[in-house]
């Protein structure tokens, strides 16, 4: 590398953050330091680097003092390098002469100790200042991004997503991608929702619909994404469809087939419906699922499953649409982002065996109890015991898996909520007398206290204490034939022991089972809980550390429907943006040989991950492909002459800093 | 009345380890960001040094933070398999292991160099490695190294 062209004329400005910085960090003491290190010309202090006072601050020292190369000393540069390296180039400076300095997460937020935080601040900026000394000006690359956007998961985060990005992006298509026969996710299960208490699906249904119309939408139900490689702008994507055994195109939902089946009842349980319902081996999930197409279960159906059946099937359908020979098939795409809108899994009431659940009759969770109250379900939208009978008694059970140190710590946010939703459905289509234990009642949102005063208005009996236990084994003749809820009322500072025919779980929303792999295939990173991690809790919600990649819903976390769609909507304005704007920057931070150097060793090229060095046999040396490199620098440490380097982070500015920050 | 001497403060005090920490963007960087964010407090000893991918981390930055006069080193990466290109940290994990046997060979301790995984939502995991690493270093004092 060349040495660099003028003197380095330095300019250092360290942020105060407000107090965020100020208050650890001896500003003026760093500022004065700085000041005195080889090269520096300028050093300032500011409350706010990042504002725009603070923005023509730096553009005006530039002019002043001739600067040629600038250190910020800030916050993280995952936050703001781009913010600063777009005002160096505004005042005429390469945005690579730019170099920025953690000293807000990386030292006065985690330092408790005064002095030694301003020795850390001194030492990073030390090293910043000798780096950035080294530093050759480069040009980002740019390339175009593909409007095409993949969205993965059709519940209400991905309908809502598809639906904004189609209706803002004409010509280009949005690729849905739903795993399940049919969208609408675990909403489509609702009859009603808190706190309006409207109709789920009046509010649903339209919209899937337009979904599956929609001209910009593509929507692969039955279909999972297999392989996602490349980067923002420009990502190949595999998705395969599962074979349903039916011709898509051809069927139109008629639903003849299922009547003809050779199973002439319905007799495996359906999932939809969490078993609580049968469906044949040919069925559709429920009445207004999207697409309107039947499905063939492989595991229940006779031909599929031992080869020989009569197909009644085939006869009944007029359209020709059953092809029990369908294979899984696969489409590659392009797209430019995506959205990942994969929700969340109910907590396995299974884990809390004190409860009953699956052991003792008429215990149920609450999703199940969504399938009793809708119409479509397999009561007809009255809850009913094994036995037939209406329930007189029923206890509900808040925070089931949730807030518990054995299974999660983390308030799943919605419980609450939709156990009092549940809590009235109960009482309104059955007359039972319906008991809450909660932990702490949790309301908050726009009418959700005033939904809870409203219930208590109604009759809702509320106990305040977790419960013990859920049992059979009844003490009193009051008791005897009933389940017996045991809680320690915390407020009435005793233990009671309610007798109750249904008991109802409120379990807590948890990761889909397989969000490491979808993490693993997609780069992103999830937090403790296992839910899809954020680029950052309030700036960037939507947004992840890959870059053209965003997530909404309760992926993220346990969220009700109303802040879903908001996020949903997040997630597509971000992904449009980038759209709109037409380019992504790709950072130069490529590899490159010295050819005087390279020895044609070759020991490079195995190391590559992404097949960017060659060979040329004439000249003996390695070359990168520039555009197949993603910037690890993996070749670079390998190196055994030190021709491979990589750019913005070579050798000698790596030693730079090492020698700075000792 | 007898007077009793004690070593002035400062120098039972003064000295502090310092650990040069080769940290990848993606994981281990983003969970310092974090251990900011959540103001998870930690030893005030290290000092990041930011590439790509800890398989940029080439041995002789290493030595070199040894020879400059860092106590420790320690190098933070992406879980195995959660590599931002792919499989950078095995061949970090395959170099460590290496350079780790040679600097015992030539008499600096194994706690000195330490290699971790630490994942973006680590903050925790950072703030007691980081944490741990200092008092190690505390216990064995400074190294001095002179290089080879
Ligand atoms: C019992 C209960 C009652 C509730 N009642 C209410 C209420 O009344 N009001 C309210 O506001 N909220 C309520 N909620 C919360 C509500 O369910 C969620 O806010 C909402 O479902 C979140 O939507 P989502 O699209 O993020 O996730 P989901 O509804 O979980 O949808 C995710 C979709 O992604 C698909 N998917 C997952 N992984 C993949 C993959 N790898 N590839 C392709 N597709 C995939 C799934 O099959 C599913 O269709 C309730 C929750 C529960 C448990
Ligand atoms: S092949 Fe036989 S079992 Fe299978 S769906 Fe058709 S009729 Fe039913
Ligand atoms: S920096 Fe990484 S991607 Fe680029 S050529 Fe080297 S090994 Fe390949």
């Amino acid at each position: 590398m060349n040495p660099p062209a003028e003197a380095p004329r330095i300019g250092v400005f360290v942020c105060d953050c407000g107090f965020n910085i100020l208050g650890v960090v001896d500003v003026p003491a760093v500022v004065k330091f700085a000041a005195a290190l080889p090269g520096v010309v300028h050093a300032e202090e500011y409350k706010y680097m990042c504002s725009d006072p603070g923005q023509d601050l730096i553009k005006k020292a530039v002019q002043e003092h001739g600067l040629n190369r600038v250190v910020v000393a800030s916050c993280s540069p995952t936050l703001h390098e781009r913010t600063f390296r777009r005002v160096v180039s505004e005042a005429g400076i390469n945005p690579f002469l730019f170099n920025m300095v953690n000293i807000r997460e990386g030292v006065s937020w985690v330092t408790e100790d005064k002095v030694q935080a301003t020795e850390k601040a001194e030492s990073l900026i030390d090293a910043g200042v000798r780096r950035v000394t080294l530093q050759e000006p480069l040009e980002a690359r740019s390339e175009p991004v593909n409007p095409n956007v993949l969205v993965i998961g059709g519940g209400i985060a991905g309908m809502h997503a598809s639906l904004s990005l189609a209706n803002a992006n004409r010509g280009a298509k949005v690729h849905l991608v739903e795993r399940q026969p049919s969208i609408g996710g675990n909403m489509a299960r609702f009859d009603k929702t808190f706190p309006t208490l409207d109709c789920a699906s009046c509010i649903l249904t339209p919209k899937m619909t337009e979904v599956k119309i929609h001209p910009n939408i593509r929507l692969h139900s039955y279909s999972e994404v297999v392989s996602v490689d490349g980067y923002v702008g420009n990502f190949d994507v595999t998705i395969e469809h599962k074979p349903r055994y039916i011709n898509e195109d051809l069927c139109i939902g008629c639903l003849k087939c299922i009547e003809a089946c050779v199973f002439k009842d319905a007799r495996f349980p359906n999932e939809f419906d969490l078993g609580l319902a049968k469906r044949k081996p040919i069925y559709i999930p429920f009445p207004q699922a999207v697409p309107t197409k039947v499905l063939i279960d492989p595991h229940d159906c006779l031909y599929l499953r031992l080869g020989t059946c009569k197909k009644t099937c085939i006869d009944a359908c007029e359209k020709d649409a059953i092809d029990l020979e369908q294979k899984p098939d696969r489409v590659s795409l392009k797209v430019g982002t995506i959205v990942v809108a994969t929700g969340f899994k109910p907590f396995d009431a299974r884990r809390k065996p004190q409860y009953g659940y699956g052991v003792l009759p008429n215990v149920y969770t609450a999703l199940e109890m969504e399938r009793f109250l809708s119409p479509t379900g397999p009561t007809e939208g009255v809850p009913l015991l094994q036995d037939g009978r209406k329930p007189e008694t029923v206890g509900i059970i808040h925070c089931v898996g949730s807030r518990d140190k054995n299974t999660n710590e983390y308030c799943s946010k919605v419980c609450c909520m939709y156990s009092l939703k549940l809590a009235h459905l109960i009482k309104e289509r059955t007359g039972a007398e319906v008991y809450n234990f909660y932990i702490d009642m949790r309301t908050p949102g726009k009418g959700y206290e005033e939904f809870y005063e409203r219930l208590l208005s109604e009759g809702l009996k509320v106990i305040r204490g977790r419960v013990a236990e859920v049992t059979k084994a009844a003490l009193t003749r009051a008791e005897k034939d009933h389940l017996i809820i045991r809680a320690e009322d915390t407020l009435a500072g005793f233990v009671r022991r309610i007798p109750v025919d249904m008991v109802v779980l409120a379990v807590g929303l948890e990761p889909q089972s397989d969000t490491q792999e979808l993490r693993r295939m997609l780069n992103l990173s999830c937090g403790h809980e296992g839910f899809l991690q954020e680029l950052h809790p309030k700036l960037a919600p939507v947004s992840t550390a890959t870059d053209g990649i965003f997530i909404a819903g309760a992926c993220q976390g346990p969220k009700d429907i109303p802040e879903t769609v908001a996020q949903a909507g997040a997630a597509a304005s971000e992904a449009l943006s980038l759209i709109h704007r037409g380019v992504v920057e790709i950072q130069p931070y490529t590899a490159v040989v010295n050819e005087e150097l390279c020895s044609g060793c070759k020991v490079c090229i195995g190391m590559c991950p992404y097949d960017a060095i060659g060979y040329d046999e004439e000249k003996r040396v390695v070359h990168v492909t520039e555009v197949k490199c993603k910037g690890c620098g993996v070749c670079a440490a390998a190196c055994p002459t030190g021709a491979m380097d990589q750019q913005h982070f070579r050798k000698e500015l790596v030693m730079a800093e090492i020698a700075g920050v000792i | 009345m007898a007077v009793v001497m004690e070593p002035p403060k400062e120098a039972q005090e003064a000295w502090e380890p310092r650990i040069v920490a080769f940290f990848c963007n993606w994981c281990t960087y983003a969970a310092s960001d974090l251990a900011g964010i959540s103001r998870v407090k930690y030893a005030p000893n290290m000092r990041i040094v930011r590439v790509m991918c800890s398989g940029r981390i080439d041995p002789s930055f290493v030595l070199e933070a040894f020879r400059d006069g860092a106590d420790g080193v320690l190098i933070g990466g992406c879980n195995p398999g959660d590599c931002h290109y792919k499989e950078g940290n095995y061949k970090t994990m395959r170099r460590a292991m290496l350079l780790s046997q040679m600097l015992q060979d030539l008499g600096i301790e194994k706690e000195r160099f330490r290699l971790d995984w630490i994942c973006a939502s680590c903050a925790r995991e950072l703030q007691t490695t980081v944490n741990h690493m200092t008092a190690d270093l505390k216990r064995l004092g400074p190294l001095n190294w002179k290089g080879v």
